[in-house]
């Protein structure tokens, strides 16, 4: 699934961007040092190829359904997952400006969600640990499985959580979670059988394809070390982030530790909790954490039903009117355009 | 199959639509996408319950659209595509959230369903930015941009050999995919039995290709760097536009105009 | 001017699957001469070709272009000196616009932006697309993607023009105005051809690669007139060259 820019909130945003800006970075420079620039327009082409082959649809056996590929592991496969991870931003991006998936600012999101887990956690940690002492059509059909089923998994949990820090849902996050990882592992699957059918035909027609990328580059010697160095970092960033917010916006995670506990004291608020409150007030650009909304989502959360403080029915009409208004407004400024501009083209001509 | 038509013919559109020559198409590609990013930002940062003070920021857009030219109908189908994921997450709101929240004469709303219509309305904004965007300025001016950014070079040509090859890939993929169904009985999709031929034969193709297209980048010269063009520089109007956008959305931020013109009107008419 | 002699000496090569693609092959270019590389599917051609601009190198045997080797280190000189024009020019040209293929090959030699515009304008008036400039190619019809691609090797000022198949999947007016265009160009040529009629028209000398080995290397009307020969070699005469089967006169060939 892709996130949209109507689901985030501007931190986890720009976040997530900070993150993929940094992979991509960093997978630049490992491409770069790779000095193999062959690879360079099979990135592009097999891109693009991605991209084709996510519109085709395959009949799933048995259901009468049909499904179609995201293409990740795919290109960690077949392109390592430097090279794989740029392709699939490319691919995402394009997606973004042409096709309104997503959105810009969720771009970040949604490159790490369905580009960092498939080349960074499920390829490295999952296909390449399987078929590292050979390749068998066995060891391929697992590892490809295992690592789509893997992959999606974590994409999916965090498209959850991105949309539940951002607070513009209010799904709450058991739920949400309920609903999408069982939905993810039908996708896992489809993608795990596709993945696994063409990496077992590409090996068995062309093996050189398959092995070259996991021996001739760094993959071979991509240490698991250095792969959970960087999960770690990650973790901690985002962790750092989500707990920043999980601070500030207490409705959601009180929730889940409260089912998850049954005590609702832990996640009381604090020192920190005021201290940060105090700070985002000055902060308060981004008004979803302003202390008046969390006060708001605090009474929800312990579910009271009050009725939000500000309701007022004076307001209420003036906001309807206004709004009526201003959109009655703009559209009026732009058939004003429209207009102004034919005549002076009629007149010109 | 017809997917793939529709985003061919959707790609050849927004290609057509940023060749066009007008107010907007000239200003530089740089303010364009500082514009569009502080909108969106602005957009986003906008509380789950606001609703009214978000609709003025629709005046961008429409303004945009209308100066540049763009057929507002296509935009518009395009951006449907992307609301059933926004209802079907964004309908929830009204389920877990029922306190009221507005208070009109004749009914009442629940805070959920003004925040399920101002993800509704976030969607319609942060869509049409986008959509704007590409439609005015272009993947290769857009690519120049991300090389005045310092994006690195690799990615942008990568970026580009995607974009280039989407065309062609998306034709063969549609050919195959066409023969596969007039020799198969099947009524959609592809069984299961095939999947790996025929995607790993187009996939093998796709790799010759690649193969072939990096040798003729290495006749011309190509040694792993990719040297764009230099880019016009911006000039005053340039700065004039992203100053003037940049101002009235600070003042939508900050200051609800719907609200403050509401009372207004409704306080004269009591 | 002995500049441009194409030197090949014993040229042998095998793909990594054992194939044998070519096997001593020997020949001699001079400056300003026009070559048609003839000869069946599998004959070597385009594996002949790839040794000239030095994207395959040979197991066995050596290429010259001019005194200079080809080999790794020269490449840069050769490929300034060498331009090669591919078969697909969907493979040709890969960048977003007709201007940014055609300015692919000056910019990766560093010239400035002004010279790259000079250079980009010239070979695009001379392929006659300079309205295509800022096309998308996949707008392009089959015979201006092909005048696109020619334009992109042009551009890189070459004295040898390396041609793989310029006239496939071409409709013949196309066909028509491309041979038109490459008989007015001065560059020594190298057309690898199954259109042995444009072969004819184009080059006075051909040589016929068989089993990754020249057969014959001689005058093209000559030898694409030599109707055992070509059988011999999986080949045809040139349509041009055949009776009318209407009437069975034999077309005079006139150059």
């Amino acid at each position: 699934m892709h996130m949209a820019d109507a689901l985030i909130s501007p931190v986890v945003g720009g976040a997530m961007w900070a993150v993929t800006a940094g992979v991509a970075a960093y997978s630049v420079k490992k491409i770069g040092n790779d000095l193999d620039e062959q690879k360079i327009p099979l990135m592009g082409v097999a891109g693009a190829f991605v991209f084709a082959a996510q519109m085709i649809n395959f009949a799933i056996p048995a259901t009468g359904s049909s499904g179609h590929i995201g293409g990740g592991l795919l290109l960690a496969i077949l392109l390592g997952p430097y090279a794989g991870f740029l392709a699939m931003a490319s691919i995402l991006t394009i997606q973004a400006l042409f096709f309104a998936d997503g959105g810009l600012l969720a771009l970040g999101c949604n490159i790490f969600n369905l580009g960092f887990y498939p080349c960074f956690v499920a390829y490295p940690l999952v296909y390449r640990l399987i078929t590292r002492r050979g390749y068998s059509q066995r060891r391929i059909f697992t590892g490809a499985m295992l690592a789509a089923l893997i992959g999606l998994q974590f994409g999916s949990l965090s498209v959850v959580l991105e949309t539940f820090f951002s607070g513009k849902s209010e799904l709450p996050f058991g739920t949400f979670v309920m609903l999408m990882q069982p939905i993810h592992l039908a996708i896992g699957v489809v993608e795990g059988l596709v993945t696994a059918a063409v990496v077992g035909f590409v090996w068995q027609a062309r093996p050189e394809i398959i092995k070259r990328t996991t021996s001739g580059e760094t993959l071979g010697s991509i240490s698991i070390k250095k792969v959970l160095a960087a999960l770690a970092i990650a973790a901690m960033m985002t962790g750092g982030i989500f707990s920043w917010f999980a601070s500030a916006h207490p409705d959601g995670l009180e929730w889940s530790m409260y089912n998850a506990s049954g005590k609702e004291e832990l996640a009381a608020p604090g020192g920190i909790y005021h201290t940060l409150a105090a700070l985002q007030e000055r902060l308060a650009f981004f008004p979803d954490y302003s202390l008046k909304n969390q006060q708001e989502t605090n009474t929800f959360a312990v579910g009271t039903n009050e009725s939000w403080p500000t309701v007022n029915a004076g307001t209420s009409l003036a906001g309807l009117v206004g709004g009526v208004m201003t959109l009655m407004l703009a559209v009026i400024t732009g058939c004003c355009i429209y207009m102004f501009k034919r005549r002076h083209k009629t007149s010109g001509v | 199959m017809s997917n793939m038509t529709t985003s061919l013919y959707n790609i050849r559109l927004l290609d057509e639509l940023a060749e066009k020559k007008t107010i907007i198409h000239n200003i530089h590609p740089l303010i364009k996408v500082l514009t569009t990013v502080l909108y969106l930002i602005i957009i986003v940062s906008f509380n789950k319950y606001e609703l009214s003070e978000l609709l003025p920021l629709i005046f961008y857009p429409i303004i945009v659209i209308a100066l540049a030219d763009l057929p507002l109908m296509i935009l518009l189908k395009r951006m449907l595509i992307a609301f059933p994921l926004l209802i079907g997450i964004g309908l929830f709101n009204p389920l877990f959230d029922r306190s009221t929240m507005v208070e009109l004469p004749w009914m009442q709303l629940s805070g959920g369903w003004v925040s399920f219509l101002s993800i509704l309305l976030k969607g319609v904004l942060t869509i049409l930015a986008a959509l704007v965007l590409i439609a005015t300025t272009g993947i290769t001016r857009i690519a120049a941009v991300l090389g005045m950014l310092r994006v690195p070079r690799i990615f942008i040509l990568q970026l580009l050999l995607t974009y280039r090859y989407i065309s062609v890939l998306v034709e063969e993929v549609g050919r195959t995919v066409r023969a596969y169904a007039l020799r198969s009985r099947r009524e959609k999709g592809i069984s299961f039995s095939d999947w790996g031929p025929l995607i790993g034969h187009l996939l093998l193709r796709t790799i010759e290709r690649a193969q072939r297209v990096y040798h003729s980048m290495c006749c011309r010269g190509f040694t792993g760097a990719y040297h764009t063009g230099s880019v016009s520089r911006v000039r005053t109007g340039d700065v004039f536009y992203f100053a003037g956008w940049g101002i009235y959305f600070m003042v939508v931020r900050f200051i609800n105009i719907p609200a403050t013109l509401g009372s207004l009107i409704t306080g004269v008419v009591r | 001017m002995s500049h441009h002699i194409v030197l090949v000496n014993n040229l042998k090569y095998m793909y990594p699957d054992g194939w044998q693609a070519l096997n001593g092959v020997n020949f001699e270019i001079l400056h300003g001469e026009s070559v048609g590389i003839v000869g069946a599917n599998g004959a070597g051609k385009s594996t002949l070709l790839m040794h000239l601009v030095g994207v395959l190198f040979p197991n066995e045997g050596e290429i010259r272009v001019g005194e200079v080797p080809v080999i790794k280190k020269t490449l840069p000189l050769i490929r300034q000196s060498v331009g090669m024009v591919f078969q697909d020019p969907d493979d040709q040209l890969f960048m977003t616009t007709v201007y940014d293929d055609v300015a692919f090959g000056p910019r990766n030699y560093k010239l400035p932006e002004e010279e790259v515009e000079k250079r980009v304008r010239s070979a695009l008036e001379t392929v006659g697309i300079i309205h295509l400039i800022n096309r998308p190619p996949y707008k392009l019809s089959g015979g201006e993607k092909r005048a696109a691609a020619i334009a992109t090797v042009l551009a890189m000022q070459p004295d040898i023009l390396v041609m793989d198949e310029p006239s496939t999947a071409l409709d013949p007016k196309s066909r028509r105005r491309l041979i038109a265009l490459l008989r007015r160009f001065t560059h020594t040529k190298i057309i690898a051809s199954h259109d042995l009629d444009m072969v004819l028209e184009l080059c006075e000398r051909t040589i016929i690669l068989q089993k990754g080995k020249v057969i014959i290397d001689g005058p093209t009307g000559k030898i694409l007139a030599d109707e055992v020969l070509m059988e011999k070699c999986g080949l045809e005469m040139p349509l041009g060259l055949q009776g009318c089967p209407v009437c069975g006169a034999k077309k005079l060939y006139k150059r």
